[in-house]
């Protein structure tokens, strides 16, 4: 089950180590099935059951004492140790078995589901502890089943027997948790040639003569395979089909069938192939076959009960398959997962994949023939001659283009990889120094890794030469610039040991003996490859778990800029994790990035700048930056405008930390928006972007405000309304609405007809800029002058925000109601948005849980109230009994709105009894006690209201 | 050798073989004397004395993994300063000091005394040629198994002739070699690997210590 819960399930992200289960369908399912399976197990494997763990499973239980009966427990049974199977002290358990673990689920009851997420929450491995931590679940390749064949082959103590069926069980466990999970996320799912020929090839293992197999046979009607996989003429590949198969059912006439990318289905088959579609398209020929072939389920089923009964046997040839069919069906749902997740995670830029090119035989260079003679001695000579022919040929120009495909093209490369995999060191190194330089080019980084090189240098990693080694990680680092390089260096333990690369202890000394010079030199070739490598998402998290996170905070405190560079890029890069972003707060690298903004090195520069970007978004971290002085030397980072960058990274820093309050003081004294408002010209996107999300965050302080009007930025910011980028035009529209807060800038703002911009924002298919666009617009409309006129001159304006009140999203819910609180102050306009219905849609959106929305909801409809019959019509749409509910928020703003909400609803004597008869007077008296004036007095007004209407009606009654 | 003898010997090989300790050179010493003594080699008219050539190339051999006769004669040939053809404990503990520990330019004029084979003062066309001549693997088809060679001598010789005499001074192999630190050993191996060099000082019992 490790592989289920390490990939299928969804974890929050939280700091290292710990996360917690969301609450997902999909975890909730993950949850029942594991529950499930140790119900069963104490009932079909007793003797499994009662196993004693290696260490016990430990975990803050929810569950009272009456449980258990006492504060503290012991079960009667004990280990072998005399360790009791059942601790429970305070509010910990520690249990060490599937009995005990399943005795426990069933007396929790009701809270069985909470109990086991809290286990596994606080057990990440839990096979580590139950069996051992050779057990432990690893990323790649899962090596438990060979643990478990060497240790049958070597002893027969029936521990070892017990292990391999606890083993088993749990891998079926997996497999099944794999499988649910697969069924959520298969409607993701296409089907690729791999994966179509990863199935046949294991249904053909069950397939043949005789009454036990899953088929009678299974054939592919085509033996060619087209290199991409497929066996689909090419024409019909178009259409997305991979290949045909012919297969034979035991109890059913021999099936035609397509499989596509679509999934597979029947086709009109027989002497000759018809592409007609003839059945339903299912996601594999498994799950097809279930469907068609009853004998097939069936004897599906037995392959796999038959499993558990056969381990009774000695361990045999047959229990041995088995286990491998497990492995195997496991690797391949492995390999769907890993396709599914590596593409929607790898969003990073990545070169492009070279395309070969033509290149005529005619005018070859006559560098071409130098290498080719060169390459004679790399193929046909000893090591002294091939070390004069590698020194020979490092005298061609190897950044040329010409020289580098030379080499590839007369076969050398080959050779040189060759050459690596020998015991010769200095064919190693000469080889390498080669590799080093040709492998900037992109089709031979390539060709190196199809070749299989990344896997050598890999190896390299381990030998005892320093200056091998050095060599081997700065190739790797030209190499894994691209994704399938990337992951190859994974996949063969590389990671760990670039990071090991790091692990020496000369950091901080600034006079270097030579020894100290080797080991810097080695721990800047092991960053540079870990920079390469942490552009995939799966190598961030592989760097962290070898522990490189305390190496390269180590290292960032030395004083080298050849190697603070590739440190502080890898952080940079990895800051995009939030584990990462924890780390580097708490491991005090902030510090360190801030010293090094003063480098002279701006790439340097870069790094810490653009790391302090991806981290600022905490709060801890901003402080920290201003406390370790870093805001002064970003903002005199402003000033250099050449490298932009630099200036990107620059500005999205600034604006991160402008975040905080504190922080925008500390700019201003800077003198930060002036210089940031020279940046709103002639700058590209990305700059542009954070440049502007700066001043959104400077205006916090209002003199801010007058500060960008004074220095021209007002109409620079209403032009770039104007533009297509979303995430710029999110961050103008924050800007504008900010800078509208103050009179003076309104005036101009509204002489552009910046309001009529914003308010064509609203139109934009993007919610961010829906949301920000609507916020952008209270502002204006409060601090124009003749604010109504100018709403009502845009033709159509009024109904377009009023239909914005059915999106989907809460924050262009929230925002819109704000706009519309906003609108409804003038009276005129609020007749024309009632006519276009604006009341029922504010009913509609009453029954909400989001604080944000209650209260700007709350604060329309109160603003709706003022407007012909509309207090009857939101009785009528049913929106008081819900806002009744507001009042047990915790939100003070939520019930300040309400309040008054509520208190302009009461003027009509249904809504009265409405707000009666869901308790509102008993909220109310509490809030009459409270120090907010404005809540004060609208509660106490709406319960005025309530108490003249009961006065009424007594009169009315007693006369 | 006597107590005060050999106490001397250390205390003067101390100085001269710098990039051994005195534990080292002794313990250098006492290999010597018992590489010397070997039973079977004690009719040699060196006995005591020191190694003769046979001798020699054997401990380079069975002690380093040496191969190579041609430079196996060259390594005793450059260890043997006095040219009596015989080393001396002396010339023995003084030659290792520089083939075990020397520095990269001790190593650079020992390697360059090494290929010079007529101890001219340069590494010629012919010498270059004799030391490379079994370099490559013979391939039947090509009529003159000798021009492969020549072209590899052409190519050394372009790469490291800086002055185009052609032949190589010592300033020309001196400034290849610290370009290119792999071309120490351009002309055949003649030092140890690096994984012999801690293996000398940890004496089989065969040699009596």
């Amino acid at each position: 089950m490790g592989a289920a819960l390490s990939r299928a399930a969804q974890w929050t992200a939280a700091g290292s180590g710990t996360g917690t289960l969301e609450t997902t369908s999909l975890n909730e399912s993950v949850l029942n099935e594991i529950i499930k399976f140790l119900e069963d197990v104490c009932t079909t494997h007793p003797q499994e059951a009662a196993f004693i763990f290696r260490e016990p499973l430990e975990w803050e239980t929810e569950l009272s004492c009456s449980v258990f009966g006492e504060e503290t427990v012991q079960s009667e049974a004990k280990g072998k140790d005399g360790q009791p199977v059942l601790l429970r002290t305070a509010s910990t358990v520690r249990v060490r078995s599937f009995d005990q673990l399943s005795h426990l689920l069933q007396n929790a009851m009701e809270k069985k589901s909470k109990e086991a997420q809290a286990c596994l929450e606080a057990n990440r491995d839990p096979i580590v502890k139950i069996l051992g931590p050779e057990y432990g679940t690893v990323e790649g390749e899962d090596l438990s089943m060979l643990h478990l064949l060497d240790k049958v082959k070597k002893d027969d103590d029936p521990e070892t027997e017990t292990i391999r069926r606890i083993i088993l069980l749990l891998h079926q466990l997996d497999l099944q948790l794999l499988n649910s999970s697969l069924k959520h996320i298969s409607q993701d799912i296409r089907l690729n040639p791999a994966a179509v020929n990863n199935e046949v090839n294991l249904l053909k293992n069950f397939s043949g003569k005789g009454e036990d197999t899953v088929l009678e046979s299974l054939e592919y009607t085509s033996d060619y395979m087209f290199s991409n996989g497929c066996r689909a003429p090419p024409w019909r590949q178009a259409h997305g089909e991979i290949c045909y198969l012919v297969i034979k059912p035991h109890d059913t006439d021999p099936l035609y069938i397509t499989c596509s990318t679509a999934g597979v289905f029947l086709n009109g088959g027989k002497d000759d192939i018809d592409y007609e579609r003839k059945s339903d398209v299912y996601k594999d020929i498994v799950t097809f076959l279930r469907e068609r072939s009853p004998k097939f389920v069936e004897n599906m089923a037995k392959q796999v009960s038959g499993q558990s009964q056969n381990l009774h046997e000695t361990p045999t040839e047959k229990n041995i398959l088995v286990i491998f069919i497990i492995e195997f069906s496991y690797r391949t749902l492995n390999c769907r997962f890993e396709d599914i997740s590596e593409s929607s995670s790898e969003t990073e830029e990545d070169e492009e994949q070279p395309i070969r090119r033509q290149e005529g035989n005619t005018d070859l260079p006559s560098e071409y023939w130098g290498i080719q003679k060169l390459a004679k001695y790399l193929k046909g000579g000893n090591p002294t001659a091939t070390v004069i022919a590698l020194c020979s040929m490092r005298d061609f120009n190897l950044a040329q283009e010409t020289c580098q495909l030379a080499i590839r093209d007369v076969g050398c490369l080959e050779v040189l990889i060759n050459l690596l995999d020998t015991e010769e060191i200095k064919c190693q190194i000469g080889s390498l120094k080669i590799l080093k330089e040709i492998s900037q080019n992109t089709l031979i980084r390539h060709a190196i890794a199809d070749l299989g090189g990344l896997e050598i240098m890999v190896k390299i990693l381990d030998s005892p030469d320093k200056d091998l080694k050095c060599l081997a990680a700065e190739t790797i680092a030209n190499v894994a610039r691209f994704k399938e390089a990337r992951r190859t260096v994974r996949q063969h333990g590389g990671i760990k040991r670039l990071v090991g690369l790091l692990g020496c202890n000369s950091v901080g000394s600034s006079s270097l003996t030579s020894y100290q010079a080797k080991d810097t030199e080695m721990a800047r070739c092991g960053a540079l490859a870990l920079w390469s490598c942490s552009k995939s998402t799966k190598n961030k998290e592989a760097i962290r778990k070898a522990g490189g996170i305390p190496l390269l905070a180590k290292w960032l405190k030395c004083s080298h800029a050849n190697i603070l560079t590739p440190v502080a890029g890898t952080l940079q890069e990895c800051a995009s994790e939030p584990s990462y972003r924890l780390a580097i707060r708490t491991e005090g690298m902030i510090e360190n990035l801030v010293k090094n903004l003063s480098s002279e090195h701006e790439e340097l520069q870069m790094h810490c700048a653009n790391a302090i970007f991806k981290c600022a978004e905490d709060k801890e971290t901003r402080d920290l930056v201003r406390q370790h002085g870093g805001l002064a030397p970003l903002s005199v980072l402003l000033g250099n405008s050449e490298n932009k960058q630099l200036l990107a990274a620059v500005t999205g820093a600034i604006w991160k930390c402008a975040i905080s309050r504190e922080n925008v003081s500390k700019f201003r004294e800077c003198k930060a928006v002036e210089a940031l408002v020279g940046l709103l010209t002639d700058q590209p996107e990305e700059v542009l972007v954070n440049t502007v999300g700066a001043l959104g965050e400077c205006c916090q302080e209002p003199i801010n405000r007058t500060t960008i009007r004074k220095c021209g930025g007002i109409p620079t910011l209403v032009k770039l309304l104007t533009g297509t980028d979303q995430a710029l035009l999110v961050n103008v529209t924050k800007a504008v609405g900010a800078c509208a807060a103050e009179r003076e800038n309104m005036t101009i703002i509204d002489r552009l007809d910046g309001v009529r911009l914003l308010w064509s924002l609203l139109k934009n298919p993007n919610p961010d800029v829906q949301a920000s666009a609507a916020w952008a617009i209270c502002p204006c409309i409060e601090n124009a002058k003749d604010a109504g006129e100018m709403v009502r001159s845009f033709v159509g304006g009024l109904e377009l925000i009023v239909n914005l009140l059915k999106s989907k999203n809460k924050e262009v819910l929230a925002s819109v109601c704000a706009a519309i609180t906003n609108i409804a102050k003038d009276e005129e306009n609020l007749a024309v948005i009632t006519d276009h219905g604006v009341v029922p849609l504010l009913s509609k959106l009453a029954n909400t849980n989001n604080d944000k929305l209650r209260r700007h909801l709350a604060e329309a409809i109160s603003n709706c109230c003022m407007w012909g019959s509309n207090r009857v019509t939101f009785g009528e749409t049913k929106a008081v009994a819900p806002l009744v509910r507001y009042l047990k928020s915790n939100d003070p703003s939520v019930h300040r709105a309400t309040a008054q909400a509520l208190y302009q609803l009461s003027e009509d004597p249904n809504n009265c009894i409405t707000m009666h008869e869901n308790g509102v007077v008993k909220l109310l008296l509490a809030m009459v006690g409270s120090t907010d004036e404005t809540l004060q007095e609208a509660a106490a007004g709406c319960i005025a209201n309530i108490r003249r209407l009961a006065l009424a009606t007594e009169k009315a009654k007693y006369g | 050798m006597s107590r005060r003898k050999l106490q001397q010997l250390v205390e003067s090989l101390g100085r001269s073989a710098k990039h051994f300790n005195k534990s080292e050179v002794e313990c250098l010493i006492k290999l010597f004397n018992a590489l010397v003594k070997r039973p079977g080699q004690s009719n040699s008219r060196f006995a005591g004395v020191g190694f003769d050539r046979n001798m020699f190339r054997d401990t380079l051999h069975s002690a380093f993994g040496m191969t190579d006769v041609m430079l196996m004669d060259r390594v005793f040939r450059t260890f043997d300063r006095d040219n009596d053809s015989c080393i001396s404990v002396v010339e023995w503990v003084e030659g290792l000091s520089v083939f075990l520990r020397g520095t990269l330019e001790e190593r650079i004029k020992y390697c360059f005394e090494v290929y010079d084979l007529n101890g001219d003062g340069y590494i010629s066309r012919e010498e270059m040629f004799q030391m490379l001549k079994n370099s490559l693997l013979k391939q039947p088809s090509e009529e003159d198994p000798d021009e492969g060679i020549k072209d590899l001598v052409d190519i050394a010789l372009k790469k490291m002739d800086y002055d185009h005499d052609g032949k190589l001074s010592f300033m020309d192999f001196e400034k290849a070699v610290r370009d290119e630190n792999l071309l120490l050993e351009a002309f055949g191996p003649c030092l140890p690997d690096l994984k012999w060099q801690t293996m000398v000082f940890q004496p089989a019992p065969s040699a009596g210590l």
